[in-house]
């Protein structure tokens, strides 16, 4: 048996310096973007959506729980957020407090009720229950059904910074980006992330060791649908309207698209794969109905050729985590 | 007085214990018990009942009737991951290892839960530095230093028993069940985790659930035979092997 030196303990994993530089790279280039002559709401739209990704990749791609109901999450903090600034005439701040709460608290409820079933049951929960504030949010007074809410005043953030001025508006929505990042980020390299971990790997050794899965099943899913809506509180601000579009499940079948193509657990996967997908609806807007053909093909080209996702492909190929 | 020594001496005792599935009695009125520091397996012909005795007494399966009592307290109503909380801890017939997780990480998780309960989400894993030595230690232990920093998936099959026995050994059980920790393993490694059995068994109270007799005629301090759910005979190898009960139902009557 080989004794054992210090040198053999290991130090914090090269995994996590070389994440951090890529992260300070994607925030250079984010910051840059005012700059560039790039439409700054084509990326806040993209920005939205990589949180939500991001977000929805905690669920999958670190706890192996598929939800197909995410859209539920933006959804709901959309329409409480717009209605919050709209109506009661909050500041923009609680505007954001009080539409991801109300996603927190739909996370806590609907977590309950769906991690009770495992596999593709779990997943028929989520959608069902979104289904079921589809619903809701067609028929409930508050949302004007298919008109949406509309025009909403975007106001000044903590009463200085100007949420009409498209710069002011880009980098509060590029530094809520990049916070929730670092928050999924920190949460699948702490202590709970590692339970969670095991968990996906073998949930039946977990309860073996003692960890009470459920629990942590539900920490999670609660945390991923409160940032899912963040994201969608921070979307009202960019889009300046809350409607049933981001409800539809078909809204929740992109959010797996997105996270599909850029790479199923990995850190910055979710993240080029919305930009692809939002690049794509954008850019292929002249084709029209073929926006959807198009985007299937990609999906059905990305399972069969990059199973693992262009930057799961790409970590693979340089042997890194990213 | 002879009461509190008896309760004492069993480590775990089941009384009555049945698994109805459906009018079909996998185990039918067992009482099993086990003395602390034995080695104590659970033997008998396929479909005989082990594999869901040893899940009813880790709590994986409810008992339809009877009782289970560990150091004298009553668990037959406890969730699986409490009575783990208490120091009965059970290995899995398919080697249980977290497969993307290396030697280390696989162990740390186990450390990890024995110092709390792991909800914080806002603190970096680094915190859990401080567990490397001892999960290096008992990586050591069972020969798998080498492969600390190895993705459990990519080791040979043997080494991830050995993983798992020390990812157990991480909790600091009082007593492991073992779900037939010699299957599946070639000649070489049976003998390497048959020895580490025998070394941890000095300290904690093993039961185990094994096919290979002779490594249950080197192990066991006692062997419980069990046959269509029920308890046939009981006691050490060298008299359960003249018992002509049992060769007929362990070996068949062919074996004559």
């Amino acid at each position: 048996m080989s004794t054992l030196t210090d040198d053999t303990i290991p130090v914090t994993p090269r995994a996590m310096r070389d994440e951090m530089i890529v992260f300070a790279v994607m925030a250079l280039l984010l910051a840059i973007v005012p700059f560039s002559g790039i439409y700054p709401f084509f990326v806040m739209q993209a920005l939205c959506f990589a949180l939500l990704a991001c977000a929805f990749n905690l669920l999958i791609g670190y706890g192996g729980l598929l939800s197909f109901g995410h859209a539920m999450f933006l959804g709901t903090a959309g329409y409480v957020s717009a209605h919050a600034l709209k109506v009661w005439a909050l500041p923009p701040e609680l505007g954001i407090v009080v539409g991801t709460a109300a996603a927190a608290l739909l996370g806590l409820v609907t977590g309950y009720i769906s991690i009770k079933r495992q596999g593709i049951y779990f997943s028929m929960i989520t959608l069902a229950l979104s289904q079921l504030l589809y619903f809701i949010y067609l028929q409930a007074p508050f949302t004007h059904g298919e008109d949406g809410i509309q025009g909403i005043p975007q106001g000044h953030l903590f009463g200085i910074l100007d949420l009409s001025k498209p710069t002011v508006l880009y980098y509060v929505v590029m530094v809520g980006f990049l916070a929730g990042f670092l928050l999924i980020y920190r949460t699948i390299n702490s202590p709970f992330g590692e339970v969670l971990k095991s968990i996906r790997e073998n949930e039946q050794r977990a309860i073996s060791l003692g960890y009470k899965t459920d629990q942590y099943k539900l920490l999670a899913f609660i945390l991923s649908g409160t940032i899912a809506g963040f994201a969608g509180s921070l979307k009202v601000f960019v889009a300046q309207n809350a409607s049933l579009t981001d409800v539809h499940w078909s809204m929740s079948g992109e959010i797996v698209l997105m996270t599909l193509v850029g790479g199923l657990g990995t850190i910055f996967g979710p993240v080029v794969g919305a930009f692809v997908i939002i690049a794509m609806q954008q850019y292929l807007a002249g084709f029209g109905q073929w926006v959807t053909v198009i985007q299937g093909v990609i999906f059905v080209a990305c399972v069969l050729l990059f199973r693992r996702g262009l930057v799961g492909e790409l970590a693979h190929f340089l042997r890194r985590s990213l | 007085m002879g009461e509190i020594c008896l309760a004492d001496e069993f480590i775990l005792e089941t009384s009555g214990l049945t698994k109805e599935f459906a009018g079909f009695f996998a185990v039918r009125d067992v009482a099993l018990k086990v003395r602390r520091g034995h080695i104590h397996a659970l033997i008998g012909p396929n479909g005989a009942g082990k594999t869901t005795c040893f899940n009813l007494l880790t709590k994986f399966l409810k008992p339809s009737g009877g009782q289970i009592r560990y150091k004298g307290q009553d668990i037959t109503a406890m969730p699986p991951a409490d009575v783990a909380r208490l120091g009965l801890v059970r290995s899995f017939q398919i080697s249980a290892v977290f497969p993307h997780l290396t030697a280390l990480e696989n162990v740390r998780v186990a450390l990890q839960r024995q110092h709390g309960s792991s909800f914080d989400f806002w603190r970096s894993k680094t915190v859990l530095d401080r567990y490397n030595g001892r999960a290096l230690e008992l990586l050591n232990d069972v020969g798998l230093s080498e492969f600390a920093n190895t993705p459990a998936v990519e080791m040979p099959y043997g080494r991830k028993r050995a993983l798992e026995i020390a990812t157990t050994l991480a909790l600091d059980p009082e007593m492991m069940l073992l779900d037939e920790p010699m299957a599946g393993m070639g000649h070489e490694d049976i003998d390497k985790i048959a020895a580490l059995i025998k070394r941890i068994s000095a300290k904690y109270t093993i039961l185990m659930v094994e096919h290979n007799l002779s490594v249950v005629a080197n192990l066991s301090d006692i062997i419980t035979v069990l046959t269509r759910g029920q308890v046939l005979a009981e006691g050490n190898y060298a008299d359960l092997s003249k018992d002509e009960r049992v060769k007929e139902a362990y070996l068949g009557a062919g074996h004559g």
